[in-house]
């Protein structure tokens, strides 16, 4: 059992927990993931490392309440536990020899986003951040953005804080005003990063997409992760985001392939959450 | 005065039509009667061809001869003597092209039934016996074992019958390995795989799950920081293949391991379960071995309109156990055999591209194909027939065309050489590896291949291990 060390609500969709997990947080980097399952009867889920802290020895994930799981994990509070908590699993973002870089986060993608973007300011790299929520009420880690990016855009869908619209907007004024950086690294919704990647195309500037699709065991058994890339001949190779990503060449993911595998079990995740809703209500929780 | 009947007692089953419908074990087992019957056929041969034919050479006759005594607990500790896992084997072994192929009896009629009876005798101790286990006193020397399928639980199984201090290291949540993600529960039931470690966990043996080694921890950090003299990797075969053809990224395509796992490992063939899987329709399987055969009877029970096997050679070079072919047949599982998968077709409307339908599966272009010439190994090559091409429809297609092992571990691990499939480099004697302390076996090493030849590779590096600890060091590859 892993013993929930801190949680904390972020916003009415989000929330943060720090998770015990000594050996996970001696090894886990900015970019890696964790797998968990909330009880014996629980499906498994992938969820990215937001922070660590080696000395605790405990792991810090954010997470949408989207889903039945979710649900689930959301109801849970400091002190009590979860049942399995694998990782740290998949590559570490690349970060090595980065100077100008800017970062591209869409909702809880943010909170994916931010360590990359900690890092990055720990490493001497100037960052610009875009971050983008389709609310004010639902912005997250305003202020730690802030702390670590020379200069950070903040925009809403509805314009109820920040900017109105999405992160494109200012990505494409840079651009168009000859910003240039050593990469654009992206995390948020598919088709949020998919549209980053072909603002970035022209320019040429390298473009690394955060990949999280449906998953099981994460170390590369199950193969239901498996992405389409383009190699340089154009030609499709398979690859597993489990063991080869969650990080991807945005110029070559085949994007339209994994959104559309990314709602194999649309149905089925409705029926499964719609349910766990009813029985939490039930139960007046 | 032997038994001379040219067959096997038959193996009671559920009824095709009824388990075609449930995840309950099929073969029901022996009873006594039958056991005893099936005993008097064995001819006691001097020369034990049974044996050698055995990949952990269990004493054959001398536990058939105790069940002809009625002393089921001796012929139970005469198979304990050879392997860790009796009920796992009576059940999955392939004994068809193993001792019962070389029995004397198969040469005019059906040879013993080896299996059936080992599987009689554990199922029987498992119901009667006292499960105290004798534990022998520590050594003081600690083993790390990597992986919890059939050839890490027989190597901590024995390595702890001599003393030492062994820890398993399991990926996934439970122990087991592919006995608990791969092999559905109508073929062998996860109570007996418990059973199992239960008896390993008595012994002494630490079972720690949720680590990944390679990821969690590595090799290194075993033999260095946490102590460990000895390391045996068992890791399996995890990773699985694809064909390459266009088409196998929609939606309703699935490997066998995913497919598999989802139903037993993450329970989705209960009625409303929490992890999702496709049910229903036509299933298209496309492989001939063990896991097509699960897959495709898990399927069917999963609630599927048709399954059809779809494999290029012809029935004859099927890879699977026959009693697998034959039990799929009874229950429905059509076998298009010489047929070879082109593509796989998805749905596409091409006036609403926000159709939820489209990417899902719809059919698989398949080809006929004719036997030629033989290879290099003697199986006859299959060949496409020229201009033979139809579309199987299909709502899922699982591809089991085997698997090859997993990379984390070789990638972290240092000096550990792999050869040119992935596969650990070990000596075939004691499964040393070229990394002085660490040994390997199993699927890790030969990639998929059987329960009994990965136990066997367990026991073979269990007694390295032993011997290298015992001041032997000169035991690397």
């Amino acid at each position: 059992m892993y013993k929930i060390l801190k949680k904390e609500v972020l916003n009415p969709t989000v929330t943060l927990m720090d998770i015990e997990a000594p050996l996970v947080a001696r090894k886990a980097q900015p970019g890696q993931f964790i797998i968990l399952r909330v009880d014996e009867e629980g499906e498994c889920i992938p969820l990215t490392v937001v922070g660590y802290d080696r000395e605790a020895g405990s792991v810090r994930i954010i997470f949408q309440v989207v889903g039945a799981t979710t649900v689930k994990l959301n109801q849970k509070h400091a002190g009590d536990s979860v049942c399995d908590f694998v990782g740290p699993l998949g590559m570490p973002t690349k970060l090595e020899g980065l100077k100008r870089v800017c970062i591209v986060g869409g909702g809880v993608g943010c909170a994916i986003a931010y360590p990359i973007a900690q890092k990055l300011y720990e490493m001497g790299c100037e960052v610009t951040s875009i971050i983008g929520f389709r609310s004010r009420d639902l912005l997250i880690l305003e202020e730690e953005f802030r702390a670590v990016s020379k200069t950070l855009y903040v925009m809403t869908d509805d314009g109820s804080y920040g900017r109105e619209g999405n992160v494109c907007v200012p990505l494409n004024e840079m651009l168009a005003s000859g910003e240039r950086f050593d990469e654009i690294i992206t995390i948020g919704p598919l088709v949020m990063m998919k549209f980053v990647v072909a603002a970035a195309r022209p320019t040429g500037i390298p473009c690394t997409v955060s990949m999280n699709p449906i998953m099981i065991d994460g170390t590369g058994m199950c193969g239901g992760c498996r992405l389409t890339l383009r190699d340089a001949d154009g030609k499709p190779v398979t690859r597993f985001a489990c063991v080869d990503g969650p990080d991807f060449d945005g110029y070559a993911v085949d994007f339209d392939e994994a959104m559309s595998r990314s709602a194999m079990y649309r149905d089925f995740e409705r029926h499964a959450y719609e349910k766990t809703c009813n029985l939490f209500r039930a139960e007046g929780i | 005065m032997p038994n001379m009947s040219l067959n096997k007692n038959p193996m009671p089953t559920q009824e095709p039509g009824l388990r075609a419908h449930n995840f309950d074990e099929v073969a029901l087992g022996y009873t006594e009667a039958a056991a005893l019957d099936e005993a008097m056929r064995c001819l006691n041969c001097k020369h034990m061809p049974c044996v050698d034919a055995c990949p952990v050479n269990i004493r054959i006759p001398a536990f058939i001869e105790k069940i002809r005594e009625c002393d089921f607990e001796g012929a139970y500790q005469i198979i304990r003597e050879a392997s860790s896992l009796p009920a796992v084997c009576g059940r999955v072994c392939p004994q068809e092209t193993q001792c019962e192929s070389k029995c004397v009896r198969g040469i005019k009629g059906e040879p013993v039934g080896i299996g059936r009876l080992e599987r009689f005798v554990a199922d029987w101790h498992n119901a009667h016996a006292d499960s105290v286990l004798c534990v022998p006193p520590k050594n003081g020397h600690k083993v790390a074992v990597v992986g919890s399928g059939p050839s890490g639980l027989t190597c901590a199984g024995d390595l702890a019958m001599r003393g030492y201090e062994v820890t398993v290291f399991e990926a996934l949540h439970v122990a087991g390995g592919v006995l608990v993600y791969g092999i559905p529960e109508f073929r062998l039931p996860k109570s007996i795989v418990a059973k199992e470690v239960e008896n390993l966990r008595a012994m002494g043996v630490k079972i720690e799950t949720n680590i990944v080694i390679g990821k969690t921890l590595t090799v290194d950090e075993l033999i260095g920081a946490l102590g460990f003299e000895a390391v045996f990797i068992g890791s399996g075969a995890g990773l699985p293949s694809f064909m390459g053809i266009p088409g196998e990224s929609l939606k309703g395509v699935y490997s066998a391991n995913e497919f598999l796992t989802r139903s037993n490992l993450m329970k989705a063939y209960k009625e409303d379960p929490v992890t999702p899987i496709m049910k229903g329709g036509r299933v298209a399987v496309v492989g001939g071995g063990n896991v097509a055969m699960d897959a495709a009877r898990t399927a069917l029970r999963l609630g599927a309109e048709k399954v059809s096997i779809v494999y290029r050679r012809s029935m004859a070079e099927l890879p699977a156990r026959r009693e697998e072919v034959a039990h799929a047949q009874e229950e429905g599982v059509e076998f298009l055999v010489l047929n070879n998968p082109v593509e796989i077709l998805g749905y596409n409307n091409p006036d609403d591209r926000r159709d939820p339908q489209n990417g899902f599966v719809v059919g698989m272009r398949c080809v006929r194909m004719e036997l030629g010439e033989p290879d290099a190994r003697g199986r006859r090559r299959p060949e496409e027939i020229p201009g033979s091409e139809y579309v199987l429809d299909a709502d899922t297609v699982i591809m089991s065309i085997g698997t090859s092992p997993n990379p984390l571990i070789k990638s972290t691990t240092s000096g550990l050489a792999v050869n040119e499939r992935g596969g650990i480099i070990v000596n075939e004697e004691t499964g040393a590896t070229t990394r002085e302390g660490v040994y390997a076996g199993g699927d890790a090493v030969t990639g998929a291949a059987t329960v009994i030849s990965a136990m066997g590779a367990g026991k073979t590096a269990a007694r390295a291990i032993d011997a290298y600890l015992r001041g032997n060091r000169s035991t690397v590859l």
